[in-house]
């Protein structure tokens, strides 16, 4: 059965679901690491990191999920850095990020020369959509695991945030440090372990790009979604189901391209390429304000001061 | 004893306690970073004897490759050249507070917008052309990274989030241009907009083969130094940068100046792609998009926003960059080599701003009666 036209918005659809993975793991880090009142821009290199170990290690041990797991680990390592780092006096979170970016990456591209010919087992599939009798809603319904755990994962953050003790610690250390402190919590360790769960998110989102879609480990994997992965956080006001309905957003919007080429539109290929970019960009210019704090901006986070 | 903060007329021969306070200043902004970089070395020397390489040997080829002989200098300085000006994109709004990674972006169309402009000059006076093609590039490049300021300052949205997407955006436009409506039918393996011609091309320094690129990067720098530290705008533009209540308060016109140092550094970052197109590449490809932009932020950051200082961190970030080939021939490394030192580079520079203030050396003396 052929869609014609209508294969657009299934592609769409499709890709929203597949594109939206990691989009989903690193908005979720975010949301936690600025949650305790620190940003972390450098999950672009954590993600890269992630995407290259995570194939790295699927490609030498034939287990991806052990891929997904050192990928995590390896998130971890470089969140606890810029956790550690920041937790220096008089050091700017959002430049060490900027560093981490570039640490990270090229980190990954030096680790990862090897592993970019060969290939790698990938991670399976669920097909959702057998019983339909189209090739495109079936390919679209493809679902995979790591998509169900980040649903899972938004769900339980948003409840930790709001009724467990821990959720409770994270969110004072980034309203108030003071008041923290006064309770006698450590600001600056809660703050590392914050980065550094965050960073183990951001690199299994990574790993998912290498081990699922694209499904493969190159240079130019990730092209800005650990940043936009930021920007994403603040348009879902620091709540995590937000972060998984604007995570289907974006990764909607990154499926426009490919899906109006395979209808044959090709001629502005790069500049629906541009869809997410200038998508984050105009959320950021609609949600923003110079006058007031965004509602349900943590206290202590200096990229909304 | 008169008090030992009375301020000495200017041009006293007496050595002011005020200028021996800024020397001390000055030499603590120096140990700092350059301690850093030799933490950050042996960092590096540490991973690379861990993978099996001797770092003495990298560190000789780094030598050899950028700065031993008169070739690797001009190599080195043909690096550095943009690496000036795209430093100056973050050195500049850096002033006023902003923290601004989107020079690429303002490169690659600053770069795209002169090679337009070369071509469509061609048969006019080749120096009325460069002017043109240096004042388009500059011009887009200053409102690329000006719409980012005005942004932050009209809307409050992050600049250094914002600088970025911005450029990506740019990438995908350029990409779009010259693969597309711009794109020469006679480039077929590698998509490239219609070559400005020998003519247009901007020549080498006398006596050196070295561009013209590196007399503009220096140029600019000298320009933004008077301009920072000598100017009621440069002034204006710090205390944005130390206190915007401050400012606000003292009725300087805050909008316009972070707009003017966004601008400003935009107009440098544009003006590095033109001298990539106009002195190295001859028309806009893809070989634009080769991370001088990023490797700038490195710079400024090293530089401490500084403009003149700026000029030698860039020399030694191009010349670690002309050793990449070096390093990949004889030593069999990933060309991703450099980018990991600069990754460390980058990390112990930042991890070093703890230490300002922490060495008695560099304060003041304590005052004696």
């Amino acid at each position: 059965m052929e869609l014609g036209w209508w294969g657009v918005p299934v592609a769409v659809l499709g890709g929203a679901i597949r594109v939206s993975t990691p989009f989903l793991f690193v908005s979720l880090g975010e949301c936690l690491t600025e949650k305790s009142g620190r940003i972390n821009l450098g999950l672009e290199g954590i993600l890269v990191m992630g995407a290259m170990s995570g194939y790295g290690i699927s490609h030498l041990t034939g287990n991806p999920w052990l891929g997904v797991l050192v990928a995590g680990v390896a998130g971890l390592i470089l969140g606890l850095l810029h956790g550690a780092v920041c937790s220096l006096p008089r050091v700017n979170d959002i430049a060490v990020g900027i560093g981490l970016m570039l640490f990270g990456t090229g980190f990954a591209f030096f680790l990862g020369k090897p592993f970019v010919q060969p290939k790698a087992p990938t991670l399976p599939a669920i097909h959702l959509g057998d019983w339909a009798s189209s090739p495109q809603v079936q390919s679209a319904l493809q679902v995979n695991v790591l998509f169900l755990i980040g649903v899972v994962l938004a769900l339980a953050m948003a409840w930790a945030f709001r009724s467990t003790r821990w959720g409770l610690v994270v969110r004072i250390v980034g309203d108030s440090s003071d008041a923290a402190r006064a309770m006698g919590y450590n600001v600056n360790a809660v703050r590392v372990m914050a980065t550094a769960a965050g960073g183990f998110l951001a690199g299994i989102g990574g790993s998912f790009l290498s081990l699922y879609y694209p499904g493969s480990w190159n240079e130019g994997l990730s092209s800005g979604q650990g940043l936009m992965a930021v920007a994403l956080v603040i348009f879902a006001r620091w709540q995590p189901l937000y972060c998984f309905y604007a995570a289907l957003l974006f990764g909607g919007a990154g499926a426009l391209g490919p899906a109006l080429q395979s209808v044959g539109i090709t001629s502005g290929y790069y500049l629906f390429n541009a869809a997410p970019y200038v998508l984050t960009l105009a959320i950021m210019i609609a949600t923003c304000s110079p006058r007031r704090t965004l509602v349900g901006a943590p206290g202590e986070l200096s990229v909304t001061r | 004893m008169p008090d030992s903060t009375m301020v000495l007329p200017a041009g006293s021969a007496v050595a002011s306690p005020i200028r021996g306070e800024r020397l001390r200043r000055a030499a603590e902004s120096v140990a700092i970073p350059i301690g850093a970089l030799i933490v950050a070395m042996i960092l590096f020397g540490v991973f690379m004897a861990s993978i099996g390489k001797n770092p003495l040997e990298v560190y000789a080829l780094i030598y050899k490759g950028g700065f031993s002989s008169g070739f690797a200098w001009q190599n080195t300085l043909q690096r550095a050249a943009p690496l000036i000006l795209t430093a100056l994109c973050v050195a500049l709004p850096a002033q006023a507070g902003l923290v601004i990674i989107g020079g690429e972006g303002a490169l690659v169309l600053g770069g795209l917008a002169a090679a337009v402009v070369g071509h469509a000059a061609a048969g006019a006076a080749p120096l009325a052309t460069q002017v043109a093609m240096a004042v388009v590039s500059m011009t887009v490049g200053a409102i690329w990274i000006g719409f980012a300021g005005a942004l932050r300052h009209y809307r409050g949205v992050n600049e250094t989030i914002s600088s970025l997407l911005l450029t990506y955006i740019a990438i995908a436009l350029f990409n779009h241009f010259v693969e597309g409506p711009l794109r020469d039918p006679a480039s077929l393996n590698k998509p490239s907009t219609e070559p400005i011609g020998e003519a247009v091309m901007v020549g080498h320094l006398p006596g050196m083969d070295v561009h013209w690129g590196l007399a503009y990067g220096l140029a600019f720098c000298a320009v933004c130094y008077v301009l920072v530290r000598y100017t009621v705008f440069g002034f204006a533009l710090r205390i944005v940068g130390g206190n915007v209540r401050a400012a606000r308060l003292a009725g300087l016109r805050v909008g316009w100046l972070v707009l003017m140092s966004c601008a400003l550094g935009g107009a440098a970052a544009g003006l590095a792609g033109m001298v990539e197109v106009a002195a190295v590449h001859g028309s806009a490809n893809a070989s634009l998009i080769a991370g001088y932009g990023y490797a700038g932020i490195l710079v400024s950051f090293i530089a401490r926003h500084n403009p003149i200082a700026v000029i030698p961190v860039a020399m030694l970030v191009g010349g670690i960059g002309a050793s990449n080939g070096l390093l990949q021939r004889r030593l069999d490394l990933p060309d991703a080599t450099v980018l990991v030192l600069q990754g460390i580079a980058f990390m112990a520079i930042l991890a070093a701003e703890t230490l300002y203030g922490r060495f008695r050396i560099f304060q003041p003396r304590e005052e004696k009666k």
